[in-house]
């Protein structure tokens, strides 16, 4: 044995089961294909320009804040794109590109860089930035004005708006096949049932998102909905119809298990899931937004340091 | 070998290799051709000891060469000292180290005044292989009531303790004999891999128990929260609890001692080569690693890492020269192209780390206070002082922080700082 061998010296252990943060992104984005993909069938190229210029903006405004902040550069991790990707899920395909360049850069900065960075924001960056645009342009924000001029195979109202203001008769068009077809309108990627739920199922088998915040998430809508729909099922929609519309299996499975904006221990991640899905139907029923779900993942996201606090005794912890 | 061990879905189930049926004997490490002993005393001018270069030294002899101390060291070899120089140990402690070269022929004459005592057993064998933890006996601030016998290893792979009590049993008999005698304690209990518990009924220990093969049941904390019901309190020790550990080797040595008058000078040591493949020998104590592996025909090469314990809590060497104490219960060889590294992202708060940690610390909180050198904070808010060292949360980890590397360095350094204040003033 030669003693000019180097060894690597390093910390035990020194062994790891391979997983990484470019492996998460890249899985999510790769779950968000199938939704985006139909979005893509059904508004076309508008649709392909929103969510590259959307990616790219993301990029772009990661390696600007990187250079800022000094750090490593970290575009190629695939968070940004992912972030991108997922503005893009939620806005019309008719979106000026001004809007989505805010929207994505809102994102990115104020929804991520400024609190730290990946890990440290404490609401998910894709509900700040939505939700300013919501206040800011509710004009650009409302499917039914944004999509009026597309020739759709299916009822061109967006289905909350419906079920809001003309109760539970107006949307009975919409079969519970319909909506897993993505037969509906609303933002280019958060239409397609079927296709979300595939990509959370993948999701959750991965582990890259925690089931127990998605699965109390869609049993509480399903839950609150079906209370709502028993007190008065003129004026409120079944629990199948606020499951598959609006941002439900969007936020279900890309926007609330978020790691950084949510609980891990078992009990927190069940009330922060069954907490946004009660709020989120709250909104939408008695509320004065057409759909909750942002608002519900925004204040879920305030009061999850909270919830954490709810954890199991450690080991030998002196009372 | 990881891809085999590892629950591919993150959540890791990792199992404690069990040794085939009837394990192979354990190949001797025939000739070290040089071994290295060392006393644990700051070595700093040649008048200090009374051995020099030169002087004959024979197997199982006992060497106190200090003139101010009793600090000694047992020869494992017989031969002449050849060099005398100091020796840095981890986290600043100094050694002294002799060289012997080592003799055609091998003399080991027997020991004549062994008694069941505790002044004995401390004589001869308190760096016997296996570590005997003599020094928990005998302590009137802190009285021991249970010595546990642990036939368990804490690290995977690692199977020395496993091999002894698998083909030593007569001899950890006498030993538990002896330390019961000795020490005085009531109780002696063996706690040995659950699927092999049969067939310990004839050891002479009073109670026997079970322990499980998930990674990290043989931590003996985790020994005395599953098998006794005994929860040791947030930076307490098990000897703070009344229970000593004993590890089954340490115990099977004692026993040899006094069966033979010979004070045992070979240590098993669980060689893991690059494929994972697992291979117990026998090493003269103070054999250089390099020797070992050489022997074993374990092909090293640049940029591979070499470890003195496990896969998840050793300690990576920077060469081979190092030896082998009386502690060291494995040598694993781990391939370039497997060595992974740390990455620098910060904590995603994906919570991977909680769910592995065998103790229920919230390590994702717990990191960053340590990130933030706010050890006294971790400790206090998030339990640092209940992990049992396992490293489960550093495997786990998405952003591949070094989350292990930071607990031993706030546990050492809040260590430090109370030793600090709990010091006599010194004027
Ligand atoms: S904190 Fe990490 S090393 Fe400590 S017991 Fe938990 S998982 Fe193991
Ligand atoms: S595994 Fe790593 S990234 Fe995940 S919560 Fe724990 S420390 Fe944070």
């Amino acid at each position: 044995m030669s003693s000019k061998k180097m060894f690597i010296v390093s910390h035990a252990p020194f062994w790891h089961n391979g997983s990484n943060i470019p492996e998460r992104c890249y899985g999510m984005i790769w779950a968000a294909m199938p939704a985006v993909a139909l979005g893509i069938v059904q508004y076309g190229m508008p649709a392909v320009g929103v969510v590259c210029l959307a990616i790219a903006t993301a990029v772009l405004a990661e390696w600007l804040m990187n250079r800022a902040t000094k750090r490593t550069i970290t575009i190629t991790d695939g968070n940004a794109a992912l972030l991108g990707l997922l503005f893009a899920m939620l806005v019309p395909a008719t979106t000026p590109w001004w809007v989505v360049m805010v929207g994505t850069l809102l994102t990115v900065i104020i929804g991520l860089h400024i609190f730290g960075g990946l890990g440290a924001n404490p609401f998910h960056p894709v509900a700040v930035s939505m939700m300013m645009l919501t206040v800011s342009w509710p004009a650009f924000m409302d499917f039914n004005a944004a999509l009026v001029n597309y020739e759709l195979s299916f009822n061109a109202v967006y289905p909350l708006t419906l079920a809001k203001n003309l109760g539970t008769a107006a949307v009975a068009d919409f079969t519970t096949l319909d909506l897993l077809l993505g037969r509906q309108v609303g933002g280019i990627g958060s239409t397609f049932g079927l296709g979300l739920i595939g990509g959370g199922l993948y999701l959750m088998a991965k582990r890259y998102i925690r089931w127990e915040i998605c699965l109390s998430f869609l049993a509480s809508i399903f839950i609150t909905a079906l209370i709502f729909h028993m007190a008065a099922p003129d004026r409120f929609a079944g629990p199948l119809f606020h499951l598959l519309t609006g941002y439900t299996l969007v936020a279900a499975f890309f926007l609330l298990p978020e790691s950084s904006s949510s609980p891990v221990n078992f009990i927190p991640m069940l009330i922060y899931g069954a907490g946004a899905g009660f709020l989120t139907i709250l909104i939408r029923n008695i509320g004065s937004y057409h759909d909750g779900v942002l608002l519900a993942v925004l204040l879920m996201n305030i009061v999850n340091p909270l919830l954490d606090k709810i954890r199991p005794k450690a080991l030998g912890k002196v009372a | 070998m990881m891809k085999q061990l590892q629950g591919k879905s993150g959540a890791s189930v990792f199992q404690y290799a069990l040794l085939p049926q009837a394990p192979l004997p354990a190949v001797t490490i025939a000739d070290p051709g040089k071994a290295t002993l060392l006393i644990d005393q700051t070595y700093e001018k040649k008048s200090q000891v009374d051995l020099t270069e030169g002087d004959a030294v024979q197997t199982g002899q006992k060497l106190a060469p200090f003139k101010d101390s009793e600090a000694y060291v047992i020869s494992s070899v017989t031969g002449k000292v050849s060099a005398i120089y100091p020796y840095p140990g981890d986290f600043g402690k100094n050694f002294t180290a002799f060289d012997i070269e080592v003799a055609a022929d091998d003399v080991a004459p027997a020991v004549e005044d062994l008694e069941p005592t505790m002044a004995s057993l401390r004589t001869y064998l308190v760096d016997a292989p296996g570590k005997p933890a003599l020094d928990l006996l005998g302590d009137p601030t802190r009285p021991i009531h249970t010595i546990v016998v642990s036939g368990v290893d804490t690290d995977l792979l690692v199977a020395s303790n496993q091999y002894v009590v698998r083909t030593e049993i007569d001899a950890i008999a006498k030993g538990i004999e002896i330390l019961k005698a000795a020490s005085g304690v009531e109780t002696i209990a063996i706690a040995v891999p659950r699927d092999l518990i049969a067939g310990f009924g004839h050891t002479g220990a009073d109670e026997l128990k079970a322990v499980s093969l998930d990674y990290p049941s043989g931590q003996p904390k985790l020994i005395l929260y599953h098998a006794f019901g005994i929860e040791v309190p947030a930076g307490k020790t098990c000897a703070d609890m009344g229970y000593a550990f004993f590890s089954a080797e340490s115990v099977a040595n004692i026993g040899k001692t006094y069966e033979t008058g010979q004070v045992p000078v070979e240590k098993m040591v669980t060689l893991i080569d690059k494929q994972g493949q697992v291979k117990v020998v026998a090493a003269r104590l103070g054999t250089p690693v390099a020797a070992i592996l050489g022997a074993a025909g374990i092909q090293t090469g640049d940029r591979d890492r070499l470890i003195l314990g496990g896969p998840m809590t050793g300690t990576a060497l920077y060469d081979a020269k190092q030896v082998v104490r009386a502690d060291t219960d494995a040598i694993m060889v781990q391939d370039a192209a497997d060595v992974t590294l740390v990455s620098d992202y910060s904590c995603i708060n994906c919570g991977e780390c909680v769910r592995s940690c065998p103790t229920r610390i919230q390590v994702n909180m717990l990191v960053r206070f340590l990130e933030a050198g706010q050890y006294e904070d971790g400790a206090e808010l998030y339990d640092l002082h209940s992990c049992v060292d396992c490293g489960l949360c550093s495997y786990v980890c998405v952003a591949r922080i070094p989350i292990y590397q930071y607990i031993r360095l706030a546990k050492y350094e809040l260590a430090r700082v109370n030793a600090v204040a709990e010091a006599p003033d010194e004027q």
